[in-house]
């Protein structure tokens, strides 16, 4: 295969994959065609300037705090001599397993109204929903710049120390920019996450945008205001990826040469050990032990309804083997975009990016029935079977996927690429001895996001899984119905126990690749 | 790392596959087959909005008794009827059960109901043309604590509730579904002006805002308030669990919107097979599914032939407010705005 034949397919590829991710754009495109003044006046009914205000506070303040609670830490466990930093280290990736309405719900068991810790109603609206997504969001965060960390050469911090700068200097220096590429491409994350999520903004009452297409779409009959509704969601998106493009900056980290496998100096803290290990007691406490010590609570109450062990480990199945689907599906999908962004880059390249990314800031809701609409007048027979769930999770998660591969792409260098074309590989044997191997970590995290966000996927699961194809997922929304906690309990649990391990071996895994990089 | 490839690959194919393969061996959870194709076959599709826990033990003995295989989609009613809207004429959806008229009025107004034998039912559960047909009612109540109000003291009318003897005393559920209908209720009956004053009344009565209906019901039990605006149902359901219970139901008066009267009811869809949805209808409406109703979801009975559950005055007395009860889907954006506005809502 020529050069030029690979570069063509590979932009094919990127072009369809991208069109099919953003399908759900499409749809809000056709529902909104008809709109006519009524539905513009709804738009206005609803006070729209006063929700996108609310909704990008939301998403302004989660993103900040997310991103000071993630860097901080990766910082903490990476690079300084944090008390118990091993346990922390796997700890603080932990709450990623933990649904965010999960959260709230111990949150408002905690601190609502009837709280074991305290009393009120303070905690509703932007108090509680700002903390919620904080604390189910910072993860992303963590993880991606905890790797940036380890995969950095420490030679660039110890050359600045040795010309003079202070620790502080070097850490503003030297130390925040190599993790800018991976805290940008994170807080886009938290960004989409924060503008898409409904559950946590409605069990805090607060009245963001998903909320209005929720309450439009529970009336039904008009679709047209919940697309318009929509479609304002995906401006607002375009709007982030605008700044992430700014915040990643022209500057690229790459690792010419292996440098020297070693551990990089540790700073210690001196007395501000102890402050910091109860700041981060406190935050792994509110993140991830408070929301299990809730379930627990609930799993422990009398009931006749808990779930037996068969069904349990019947639904835990379905659930690993949807999830492991598509996890492998989306990062194949990623892979040609990835590269078309990071190698070709340009306006179409990015284009095709930002229309992938669109579809993940929509709530779980549009995007299943957008493919309920495109699956029923295109591919009847898939319609409502697993290869079209798998396929939803993909559009829904791509950017996961995606942000993983672009990472890694990022800090493949080029000229390695071109010194083995010049040694005379082609273009498959390059990709497969050189970028392949050093991508894999970032695949393997980017695909580890996609999974545990599938493992804990509901709306379009409870719409496009066949008949009777019950998960973890659907098994706690389905006894939350009945305000049942007690049946809710052990698959919520079930879940997070299940999803933990991935969360650990991701973090054993990019430790292990930073030693094993430099063998490549 | 091709090894790995090859192994993802497998893994991928065992997945879709072999699960495709669990659709054929097990007939229940068939997808693909409840297309368009097999309508008529002895297979009905559900749409329910009404929990497995509530109705799958009667759908289980429908089938059994008429010997049509059942295939069940759970989810919430609003998203099912969407689901539903956007299917259009190719949906699998045979008949749709949903937790309110709300959701079915919404169906029916997109044109994608059949007629349905409404049988015993009285109109006031009735869809227009016959598009739906309730099959069990719940009512509004004020449910209050035995020991610290006397039955006499309460007002019977809904409105009464924002005077200030009644301050720090209530709580209720904004964001519960059956909440805002009730609300939606007051705005279609009374209008928009009077019932933003009476919210804005409660508001200032300082009410204790919580999330479900029997957590209201069981602030009244413990002490934290003495009135609470719910479904008549939660308080024998709380019965069940917690013998002793100090809360019973005040029914206010007819034509109030506190007496509101919503049904959980079922629609045929177009696109089905008429003669199988015309038997679960005729089912759900059965002596049987009716007391079924009364006994294990403490709802109403519709068809007047079988009695409510002990204690609940007769469906003939309460005449809610005179509504179109699938005009209240239509009503909900706007009262979920005028209850946020208030200060009820965040």
């Amino acid at each position: 295969m020529s050069g030029r034949r690979a570069a063509t397919a590979l932009a094919l590829a990127g072009a369809l994959v991208a069109a099919l991710a953003a399908l759900p754009l499409v749809y809000l495109v056709i529902r909104s065609a008809g709109a006519d003044a009524d539905a513009w006046e709804t738009l206005l009914r609803f006070r729209t300037l006063e929700l996108v205000g609310r909704t990008l506070a939301l998403v302004g303040t989660v993103t900040a705090a997310a991103l000071g609670i993630g860097v901080t830490l990766a910082w903490l466990v990476v690079r300084t001599d944090l008390p118990a930093r091993r346990l922390v280290a796997v700890a603080a990736a932990l709450p990623l397993v933990i649904p965010s309405y999960v959260v709230a719900l111990a949150l408002i068991a905690a601190v609502g109204p009837g709280g074991l810790l305290g009393q009120g109603n303070w905690i509703f609206g932007f108090p509680g929903a700002w903390t919620a997504l904080t604390l189910a969001t910072y993860p992303y965060v963590y993880l991606l710049c905890a790797a940036a960390l380890r995969r950095a050469d420490p030679a660039l911090e110890e050359a600045a120390r040795a010309l003079g700068r202070t620790r502080a200097q070097v850490f503003r220096q030297v130390t925040l920019p190599v993790m800018r590429p991976s805290a940008s491409a994170a807080a886009v994350l938290v960004a989409l996450y924060t503008l898409s999520d409904f559950g946590v903004v409605s069990l805090m009452r607060f009245d963001a945008l998903t909320r209005a297409i929720f309450t439009q779409y529970r009336t039904l009959f008009d679709r047209t205001p919940a697309a318009l509704l929509g479609l304002l969601l995906v401006v607002l998106t375009i709007g982030v990826l605008a700044l992430e493009a700014r915040g990643r900056g022209r500057g690229r980290v790459v690792r010419a040469g292996a440098g020297a496998a070693r551990p990089a100096t540790i700073t210690p803290l001196g007395r501000w050990r102890a402050p910091a290990a109860a700041a981060v007691g406190c935050v792994l406490a509110a993140a991830f032990a408070m929301p299990v010590a809730t379930l627990v609570g609930w799993a422990l109450r009398p009931s006749a309804e808990a779930p037996g062990a068969g069904d349990l480990l019947a639904w835990a199945t379905n659930s690993v083997l949807i999830s492991a689907a598509a996890a492998v599906v989306a990062i194949l999908a990623a892979l040609p975009l990835a590269t078309l962004v990071a190698r070709r880059p340009g306006r179409l390249s990015r284009g095709l990016e930002r229309a992938t990314f669109a579809s993940n800031a929509l709530p779980g809701i549009v995007v299943a029935l957008s493919l309920v609409f495109f699956a029923t007048r295109t591919v009847t027979p898939l319609y409502q079977t697993l290869p079209l769930l798998v396929f939803a999770y993909v559009v829904r998660f791509l950017p996961q996927a995606l942000s993983g591969a672009r990472d890694a792409l990022g800090r493949v260098s080029p000229e390695l690429e071109q010194a083995a074309r010049g040694l005379g590989a082609g273009p498959a044997r390059t990709f497969q001895r050189v970028t392949f191997p050093l991508l894999l970590p970032g695949l393997y995290a980017g695909a580890t996001l996609v999974f545990l966000s599938t493992m804990k996927e509901l709306p379009a699961t409870l719409l496009l899984r066949p008949i009777g194809y019950d998960t973890l997922a659907t098994q706690v929304w389905s006894a939350t119905g009945t305000s049942s906690y007690a049946a809710a309990a052990p698959p919520a649990l079930a879940l997070i126990a299940l999803s933990a391990p991935v969360v650990y071996a991701l973090q054993v895994h990019l430790e292990q690749r930073t030693v094993a990089s430099a063998d490549i | 790392m091709t090894r790995l490839l090859a192994l993802l690959a497998v893994l991928l194919v065992v997945v879709l596959t072999g699960c495709g393969t669990d659709d054929k061996s097990s007939p229940s959870s068939g997808a693909a087959s409840s297309s368009a194709s097999d309508k008529g076959d002895g297979t009905l599709t559900i749409y329910s909005g009404r929990s497995e826990d509530l109705v799958g033990p009667l759908l289980d003995t429908f089938e059994k008794q008429s010997g049509i295989e059942v295939k069940v989609r759970y989810g919430e009613s609003a998203e099912l009827a969407a689901t539903i809207a956007e299917e259009g004429e190719n949906s699998p959806a045979e008949v749709f059960f949903s937790q309110d008229a709300g959701a079915l009025g919404a169906v029916a107004e997109a044109g994608l109901l059949a007629q349905v034998n409404s049988g015993q039912v009285d109109r006031r559960w009735v869809g227009a043309d016959e598009r739906w047909v309730g099959t069990s009612g719940r009512a509004r109540v004020v449910a209050y604590s035995t020991e610290r109000v006397k039955k006499t003291d309460l007002p019977d009318t809904i409105f009464d509730f924002t005077q200030p003897e009644w301050k720090g005393r209530i709580a209720l559920a904004p964001t519960n579904a059956s909440f805002q209908a009730f609300v939606s209720a007051m705005r279609l009956s009374a209008g928009d002006k009077r019932t933003q004053a009476w919210l804005e009344g409660i508001k200032a009565n300082d009410p204790t805002l919580l999330d479900g209906n029997s957590d209201v019901v069981k602030a009244i039990n413990s002490g934290e308030v003495d009135v609470g605006l719910v479904n008549h149902y939660y308080v024998y359901e709380l019965e069940a669990e917690t013998p002793g219970l100090k809360v019973a139901n005040h029914f206010l008066k007819s034509g109030d919107p506190g007496s509101l009267v919503n049904v959980a009811g079922v629609g045929a869809l177009k696109t089905g097979d008429a003669g199988e949805s015309a038997r679960l209808v005729t089912f759900l409406l059965s002596d049987e599914a009716q007391a079924y109703f009364a006994e294990k979801t403490f709802e109403y009975p519709l068809t007047g032939l079988t009695q409510p559950p002990d204690r609940l005055p007769p469906l003939t007395d309460l005449q809610g407010p005179a509504i179109e009860l699938g005009e209240l889907g239509e009503a909900l954006p706007e009262t979920t705005r005028l209850i946020d506005e208030v200060g009820l809502g965040a």
